[in-house]
This record gives C-alpha cells, sequence and structure tokens, in this order.
C-alpha cells in the first residue's frame, strides 16, 4: 500500500506530506515535518498535550489521522508567536511560572488561545473548564489559570 | 490498511459493503483510541466527514437534521437548535473536553452503543429518527433501535448512519438531560436521565417521554414514569411517582462507578429534576 499523498495549510504555509493511513497527525507534526512543540502525553485524547487548531477548531491531534488534514488549515504552537515577538499568554506563563516541566504547556497555550479569542472575558470557573481537557501534573493549576486571567485582562486593556 | 474520504453516501456505503471489517471515521475520538490500542485492526477506515452536507444543521419541516459530521461543539453553538432541544444539546455538550467536543459527534456516540452514552436518551425522549444508508438504499429507524447491546447496533454490514432527525418541537415543549458522575468534568454517566415533555394548552402535560441511560445493557423508556407525570402540572405529587417509576425501571449493573442500588436511587432523584427542568422550559420560562 502506497503512502497517502496530502497538502494542508499549516500555520499558513501550505504543507505537503507523505503518511501511513494510521498516522495520527501528531505523528506526521512531530515525526514527517519536524514539528516537536506538540508533545504525546496519552494518545488518547485525554491529556491535551498535542492540542492544535484544526479548521479553527481545538482538537487533540493524537485524535486526527493524518491523512483527514488535506485541505485543512492547521494551527500549531509553533505558529503562536510572531517571529521573536511571543504571544501575550507565551510571555506571561514565562512571567508568571505558569509552568514546571513545560510538557503540557504547549497544548495549555494553544487552548487558551483559541478561548480568549471566542471568551475576552472569561470566569476563572470558564478557564478551568475550558482548559479541563489539558492535564498537568506539576503546577497544580493556579498559576496557569492565573495566567490565562491576567493576561485576559491585559489584553482587553491593550485593545 | 486503507484510508477513503467518499463525497457521496452511496459512495461509502459501497465501500463499507464491500469491504470485511470496515470502519466508519467520523469524529474519530473514539476509533481513534481503539486503533492506537490495538482493539481494533480494521482493514479500511471510510471517513465520511467529506460527504456533501454531512457537517450541517438544517432546519426541516419544522424540526432539525443534524448531520453525521457535525461536532457536539458545533451543536453547542447553534443557538436555535439549543432553544428547540436545550436536552439534546446539553446531553451532546457533556461528553469529554473542549478539545473532545471540537470533534466528537453525536452520531458517533450513538454508534458505539455504550451504554452510558451522553447523547443518547435525550434524543431517544425527542423521538429522533435515524436516516440509515446501505448498500440497497436508504432507510429511516428510530434512534432507540439502534444501540442492541454494549459496542452493539443494528446497522447491518455496508450501513451508516448519515443524519439525525429531531421532529418539530412544538409550541409547549421542553427538554432536559441529567448525569451523575462522581467527578465534576470529564467523566462517565454513573446513571443518565432525559425527559421530554409537551403541554396542552392549559399547561397540563399532554406528551412526556422519561428515557434512562448507563442503568442497563442500552438506553430504556421509562414509560411508567413518563405515564406518571401525564394530565399534571409536574406538582410534587406527580414528580415522586415518576422518580418512583424510573428508579423501578432502572437495571444497573454493580461497578466501580456505583452499585445497583445507589444507581437505582439515583435514577429517581434524576428523574424528578430533569423532569422539573423540562416542565419549565415547556412552560417558557427560564430554568
Amino acid at each position: 500500500m502506497s503512502r497517502i499523498h496530502v497538502t494542508t495549510t499549516i500555520n499558513g504555509d501550505e504543507t505537503e506530506y507523505l503518511c501511513e493511513p494510521q498516522d495520527t497527525l501528531l505523528d506526521v507534526l512531530r515525526d514527517e515535518l519536524d514539528l516537536t512543540g506538540s508533545k504525546e502525553g496519552c494518545a488518547s485524547g485525554d491529556c491535551g498535550a498535542c492540542s492544535v487548531m484544526l479548521d479553527g477548531r481545538l482538537v487533540c491531534s493524537c485524535l486526527v489521522l493524518g491523512a483527514e488534514a488535506e485541505g485543512r488549515a492547521v494551527e500549531t504552537i509553533e505558529g503562536m508567536a510572531s517571529g521573536e515577538e511571543l504571544h501575550p499568554l507565551q510571555q506571561a506563563f514565562i512571567d508568571k511560572a505558569a509552568l514546571q516541566c513545560g510538557i503540557c504547556t504547549p497544548g495549555i497555550l494553544v487552548a487558551a488561545k483559541d478561548l480568549l479569542e471566542r471568551n475576552p472575558d472569561p470566569t476563572e470557573e470558564e478557564v478551568r473548564y475550558w482548559l479541563a481537557g489539558n492535564l498537568c501534573r506539576c503546577t497544580g493549576y493556579d498559576k496557569i489559570i492565573r495566567a490565562v486571567l491576567d493576561t485576559a485582562a491585559d489584553m482587553r486593556g491593550a485593545a | 490498511m486503507r484510508f477513503e474520504a467518499p463525497t457521496s453516501p452511496e459512495d461509502a456505503a459501497s465501500l463499507l459493503a464491500a469491504t470485511d471489517n470496515a470502519r466508519v471515521l467520523a469524529g474519530g475520538t473514539d476509533l481513534l483510541v481503539r486503533l492506537r490500542a490495538g482493539q481494533v485492526e480494521p482493514e479500511m477506515i471510510v471517513d465520511i466527514k467529506r460527504i456533501a452536507g454531512i457537517d450541517a444543521i438544517t432546519s426541516e419541516d419544522g424540526g432539525w437534521r443534524i448531520g453525521a459530521g457535525v461536532s457536539c461543539a458545533a451543536m453547542g453553538e447553534h443557538d436555535a437548535l439549543g432553544a428547540d432541544y436545550p436536552g439534546v444539546v446539553e446531553g451532546a455538550e457533556l461528553i469529554g473536553s473542549t478539545q473532545v467536543q471540537g470533534r466528537c459527534t453525536m452520531i458517533g456516540n450513538l454508534c458505539n452503543a455504550g451504554p452510558a452514552a451522553d447523547s443518547v436518551p435525550a434524543m431517544v425522549a425527542a423521538g429522533a429518527i435515524a436516516h440509515v444508508v446501505g448498500p440497497k438504499g436508504t432507510r429511516e429507524a428510530p434512534v432507540f433501535e439502534i444501540p442492541v447491546s454494549p459496542g452493539k447496533t443494528s446497522l447491518a454490514k455496508g450501513e451508516f448512519i448519515a443524519s439525525v432527525y429531531l421532529p418539530p418541537r412544538g409550541a409547549r415543549g421542553g427538554d432536559a438531560y441529567l448525569r451523575f458522575i462522581p467527578r465534576t468534568e470529564m467523566d462517565i454517566a454513573a446513571v443518565g436521565c432525559a425527559v421530554n415533555l409537551s403541554l396542552a394548552d392549559d399547561g397540563t402535560v399532554e406528551k412526556a417521554s422519561v428515557v434512562l441511560g448507563a442503568v442497563g445493557p442500552k438506553v430504556i423508556e421509562a414509560a411508567e414514569a413518563a405515564a406518571a407525570l401525564i394530565g399534571t402540572t409536574c406538582d410534587d405529587t406527580a414528580l415522586a411517582a415518576c422518580a418512583e417509576a424510573a428508579t423501578a425501571a432502572a437495571t444497573p449493573i454493580d461497578d466501580k462507578r456505583g452499585t445497583v442500588e445507589f444507581r437505582k436511587d439515583v435514577t429517581g432523584v434524576l428523574a424528578r429534576r430533569a423532569a422539573r427542568i423540562a416542565y419549565t422550559r415547556a412552560k417558557g420560562e427560564t430554568s
């Protein structure tokens, strides 16, 4: 069986790759395209470390086949900063120490960015529910939640 | 393994019929987990999301048609659907995390035939009809008849569900779905209960449906619990009778999520609460 040829858009750039039918989008991102910011935690959609945007929807890339991305638009953590300038969420996570080992951080940043684009003024409860699918075994979540809420307030102030 | 993404329902049915051990891919939130775990080893995966219109929620003859490619998140964002069937939508929205919501589908939830499927009781209570496409053509089947036992459906080889139809809501109708889980989020129901009501002009219940999830090998229609609400205004006496009948109708197993006794008791509690919410919604009041 020949490999599947896929043409898709990743972080705004048209991208082509070959994949096996059973390869997940996460496999393709990490192993074919060297976009290793998305992490494999559970490979079963529970931990959110592989979170990416697919046609404007937050998804676990471990639950998407690489072949499904044909003609779609994928956004990963690698597309979050503008050149050298970090996204306000990325800067806030550093400034407020909202990470320890960092494995869950790319997925949380992608998920939090989607939340703030949909809802610039979320409550703490809304942030916690939105991020319920992003597991972190280091921080205890409080610094993450505060970093997201503080960033939301800063971005509202700047707008 | 082959991957196919047909663009017509007929092509999808042909592929499914012509292949032993083919699997339908919609949201993939169950299939990909099983693939990775080696629980299924299909010869072919048929991605149905390229079929024209399959990702649409459309108004049809006063009711709603929901395609097999519609994510539960998309259902939650559809205000008019949520206004007509808040119970169906809240069941669908209880499945998984934000990430899973972006992919998982109500029809996938139905076709996995899991006893605790959160989106199924409210669909059954609503009288939803599945539009089944197969190699010999199409047929309509009540959603209640799709699951048969844990993991098994009544779909024949080559058949798949392309959409589900929710009938017209009517002027004085309302529904609700509640579940009990040991945590506050991202868990599997120990008990689920949906109630769907239509009221007469005088505010009494004219038609009722009470449907239980996770307390039997498949979804249960609790006819006596529904009958207890007919002709009433969902007063405390009627709700108590409904709860007692729902408890009696539940046939749960003992497992790590709850004992038989606990789950039967919770079934009654949820039936009472869901009936009250559905009645409030049917009267056009906020709940």
